[in-house]
């Protein structure tokens, strides 16, 4: 039996606009997903913002009910029996919000100890491994609103693994974390993938998902678009290559080039602070960096390299580049 | 979870709460000052009619009304204050009765509204030389404490219902003024229009007071005493049923977060 099981499941939600006369709107925010996990696996979701990454972990929490379709966590179902599925998931989110700021990180510890039942006699003890295992042990007597990003985000870690939970929910736990945090939080993740942790894991950064996780979901308007494990969806774009320039003051008319190029499969533009990031990828054996390069005459070319497919280079595929 | 679990609950999570509100001076200084400025109102118009029970009458009164005071405009605005924290959904996420971490929350609210209580009385008796002697102190203070329990049950009511509405978050401030009047904090329900009475008779608070009245009086208190407890428990029913009730909404049309 799989540890998690999705079977096509649906949500929308109703908003209201307007200030005289209300107008209900549905957006349709997961259509129809499947998808099922196993014990000890790192699932990733991954998919732009909006994309229904965040609904889904809600679902599977039980913090929000599907509008069609069943999903069950550890055999228990999302909608009949959220109260046995609490008891033994974690959820962790990224961000600043989700700790009490004028409490020290003991405290907070603390009380989320009494909302997850973990014995009066076990919560010492258990405090002190899970800020040991965040590398927070020392700091846990510091008001929350004292510490950083970083040390925030193990503190959510610390708090999700109060009651050892065997499923963890971490949803965008890096997001705004420096480079150096965000490889000690990857650590961690690590640690308790090792430890025999499923893990269930929405993040934006590939590098990210292609070094933690064992499987990815990619999503697109709520729907999965592929799914696999990391080398498996760089093998659907990995029999080309990927021309990267980096370029200044980049005309649209060169973007419209380049895409009736014969041999392009994708062109994306992303912006960079004083230049922009052009991607295009090609198929097998088109070689066209030259043909590239022509059409950026008359452009301020800082770099142009030709490299083969990352998982990122996967992802932009499946989501759609500009 | 066992009871004595749930207990345990209910104490860390009431402790850790009142430490938090603690921790602003001036919101710690400010719940003990401001309750004056209106027992000081009150206490000068009842000084004006020259009756000494009037003023005593007054004095219970105004320390009673700070503690509605805090509870109504905090209590309401617990959930919208876990929301912006971002711990609301942690809570419902959890696997402790929601309802139960909600109401040691209003607990904390309403023991914060106790100072204000005393920090009245003693303004009372040292700058309006109100000497409150209650013919039986015992059960005036048991009838007291009575009466902010059942303010802590009102504002779980409340609380509870902002899990769905969030426009109870301003409902919490526009009931504070006429619970003043419909209670009987300052003017006795005998004095109100016969077709507002009824609505008195079904809130805890007014049996509560009324049972205060009747212990600094030296009457019977028991018969109120025994409506207050009915219809307390009765609201602290109602609080626990809304509360799941609008829990389970919120899982279907997401209104547990902001985002």
């Amino acid at each position: 039996m799989s540890v998690i099981e999705v079977s096509r499941v649906s949500r929308h939600y109703h908003v209201r606009s307007g200030l005289r006369w209300w107008r209900r709107q549905e957006i349709q925010a997961v259509r129809d997903v499947s998808f099922h996990i196993e014990a000890g696996e790192t699932f990733g979701l991954l998919g732009p913002n909006g994309a229904g990454k965040t609904t889904i972990i809600k679902m599977l929490t039980t913090l929000l009910l599907p509008t069609a379709g069943s999903a069950r966590v550890l055999g228990f179902d999302v909608a009949s029996q959220p109260g046995e599925i609490r008891r033994r998931v974690g959820y962790v989110f990224g961000g600043d919000r989700g700790l009490y700021d004028r409490l020290s990180a003991l405290d907070n510890l603390r009380y989320f100890a009494e909302l997850y039942g973990v014995p009066a006699r076990a919560q010492r003890q258990r405090i002190a491994y899970v800020l040991d295992l965040v590398r927070l042990a020392g700091r846990e007597r510091e008001r929350v609103e004292g510490y950083s990003r970083g040390m925030r985000q193990r503190l959510h870690i610390a708090r999700g693994l109060l009651h050892d939970p065997p499923v963890l929910f971490l949803d965008e736990p890096s997001i705004g974390i420096d480079p150096v945090g965000a490889r000690e939080l990857r650590a961690t993740v690590s640690a308790l993938a090792d430890a025999g942790k499923t893990i269930v894991l929405t993040t934006h950064y590939m590098y990210e998902a292609d070094e933690l996780c064992d499987r990815i979901a990619i999503l697109r308007d709520g729907s999965i678009v592929a799914e696999g494990s990391p080398a498996d969806l760089k093998s659907r774009v990995s029999e080309g290559e990927v021309v990267e320039a980096v370029v200044h003051s980049l005309p649209a008319d060169a973007i419209a080039r380049i895409q009736e190029l014969a041999g392009v499969r994708s062109v994306t533009v992303r912006d960079l602070d004083r230049a922009q990031v052009l991607l295009v990828q090609t198929k097998p054996a088109a070689q066209l960096a030259a043909e590239i390069a022509g059409c950026l005459r008359g452009t301020a070319i800082q770099s142009l390299s030709v490299r083969a497919p990352t998982l990122e280079d996967a992802y932009v595929e499946l989501v759609g580049g500009t | 979870m066992s009871a004595g679990r749930l207990l345990r609950l209910v104490a860390v999570s009431w402790y850790l709460h009142l430490k938090m509100l603690h921790r602003s001076m001036f919101d710690s200084v400010m719940q003990v000052v401001w309750p004056l400025f209106f027992a000081t109102t009150a206490l000068l118009v009842y000084r004006a009619t020259g009756d000494r029970d009037a003023l005593s009458y007054a004095a219970t009164g105004a320390a009673v009304v700070t503690v509605w005071t805090a509870v109504s405009s905090n209590a309401s605005g617990i959930l919208q204050r876990e929301r912006a924290f971002g711990t609301l959904e942690l809570l419902v996420a959890a696997p402790a009765p929601f309802s139960l971490s909600i109401m040691s929350i209003v607990l904390a609210v309403t023991t914060t509204g106790g100072y204000a209580v005393a920090a009245t009385l003693l303004w009372s008796r040292f700058v309006f030389g109100v000497h409150l002697a209650p013919a039986w102190p015992l059960p005036f203070a048991l009838a007291l404490v009575a009466t902010v329990f059942s303010f802590g049950v009102l504002g779980f009511l409340l609380a509870v219902a902002a899990v769905r509405y969030r426009a109870v978050f301003a409902l919490g401030g526009a009931l504070e003024l006429p619970l003043w009047l419909a209670c009987g904090f300052l003017v006795p329900v005998a004095l109100l229009p016969s077709w507002l009475r009824p609505l008195s008779w079904l809130l805890p608070p007014t049996w509560g007071m009324q049972a205060v009245r009747a212990a600094a009086a030296g009457q019977s208190l028991w018969a109120d005493l025994g409506l207050w407890a009915g219809s307390t428990a009765a609201y602290a029913a109602a609080a626990v049923w809304v509360a799941a009730t609008v829990l389970r909404s919120a899982r279907r049309h997401a209104t547990l977060s902001l985002t």
